[in-house]
């Protein structure tokens, strides 16, 4: 259960943080460019940031109380592949697909 | 190449570049409805992170991280980090949009959203020619198309929510969307080499308290992202020497 303090707080916080990042050079920093070292890590910030939080939801999922979930893996690995190559909305229909065509097939405890 | 001719043209022009996109704003934010539901939150809640942030990918974070009880400093600032491509985003628009109001640009700013920000630059470059007021408005017309998009489909998605059962393991949709989020962006090796980086140091470090694995894993891979591409442009360059 999320705490309604909690997240009345994240709300506006994230709000602001985040409307100052859209607003940081089109209206704070005016035309100044990013410097060169900022530019190269901020490339990388999808790449970076997703994985690392959805290896551990993969691999320890709050549903199975944290036990290791074959079907999910596999699941995760279809999504992973189908992105790949067919793009967003292809591989969600991937991933959970397969889970519920595996979560069928092969009924758990 | 026809020059757009009145600003109002411009405008639907960029609403209808923009349509295509409707197929990926729809299911995702009625996703964000059904998972912000899923996770405890309420009516109210879900369409108020919505309309204060739009901005899909750092709302799952922030909703995924609260329900694993991070604290809310960590949730902050992981979905602060998603969002800090927007920086980008921003600094490239202002040699097309810089001259507007400031109340103009304040807008603007608050409706950026990914797709609508690639299109609108991709028609920038391709019109050269095209008159300032003009982007401007462009740029109103690909977000009015998305924008209605994503607060409708939000709310639908939470009110559907209530209804579907938990057997649809519907907590598996969240990790699903980050990695249907992830694979087109891995189009370099330095991108996949900072994929594994971070996916490896997230499970390493997963016993860190208040989800600092997290955050540990994410800065571990832009670094390695970025030093893997340094090295490879250092080995072009000896190369070509």
């Amino acid at each position: 259960m999320i705490d309604a303090g909690d997240f009345w707080l994240l709300t506006a916080l994230l709000g602001i943080g985040t409307f100052l990042i859209r607003f940081s050079f089109l209206g704070i920093f005016g035309g100044r460019s990013l410097p060169d070292w900022a530019q190269l890590h901020l490339k990388y910030v999808g790449v970076s940031v997703f994985p690392a939080l959805v290896a551990p939801l993969v691999m320890w999922p709050e549903a199975t109380g944290g036990a290791i979930d074959p079907v999910r893996i596999i699941a995760a690995l279809a999504a992973f592949l189908i992105g790949l190559r067919f793009g967003v909305i292809w591989s969600i229909f991937a991933g959970m697909g397969t889970l519920y065509a595996l979560q069928f097939l092969l009924p758990g405890p | 190449m026809t020059q757009i001719q009145t600003a109002a043209r411009a405008f639907w022009k960029g609403y209808l570049d923009c349509a295509p996109f409707i197929l990926i704003v729809v299911p995702y934010s009625m996703l964000f409805g059904v998972v912000a539901r899923d996770a405890g939150l309420d009516l109210l809640q879900t369409m108020t992170m919505t309309v204060v942030v739009i901005a899909g990918a750092s709302q799952f974070t922030a909703v995924a991280l609260l329900q694993d009880q991070a604290p809310v400093f960590i949730a902050l600032l992981a979905a602060l980090v998603v969002n800090l491509r927007m920086a980008m985003y921003s600094a490239a628009l202002v040699p097309y949009v810089g001259h507007a109001r400031f109340s103009t640009r304040a807008l603007m700013a608050y409706l950026m959203v990914d797709q609508a920000f690639a299109v609108a630059v991709r028609t920038y470059e391709d019109h050269p020619n095209m008159p300032p007021a003009h982007r401007v408005a462009y740029y109103f017309g690909c977000m009015a198309l998305i924008c209605p998009f994503w607060y409708g489909c939000t709310f639908l998605g939470a009110v559907i929510g209530e209804a579907i059962p938990a057997s649809l393991s519907l907590d598996f949709a969240v990790p699903v969307c980050f990695i249907a989020l992830t694979a087109p962006l891995l189009r370099s090796a330095p991108h996949i080499f900072a994929a594994f980086v971070a996916a490896s140091m997230a499970l390493l470090f997963a016993w860190l308290p208040w989800s600092l694995g997290l955050i540990v894993a994410a800065l571990s891979g832009l670094v390695a992202g970025a030093q893997a591409e340094l090295l490879l442009r250092r080995r072009k360059a000896r190369g070509a020497a």
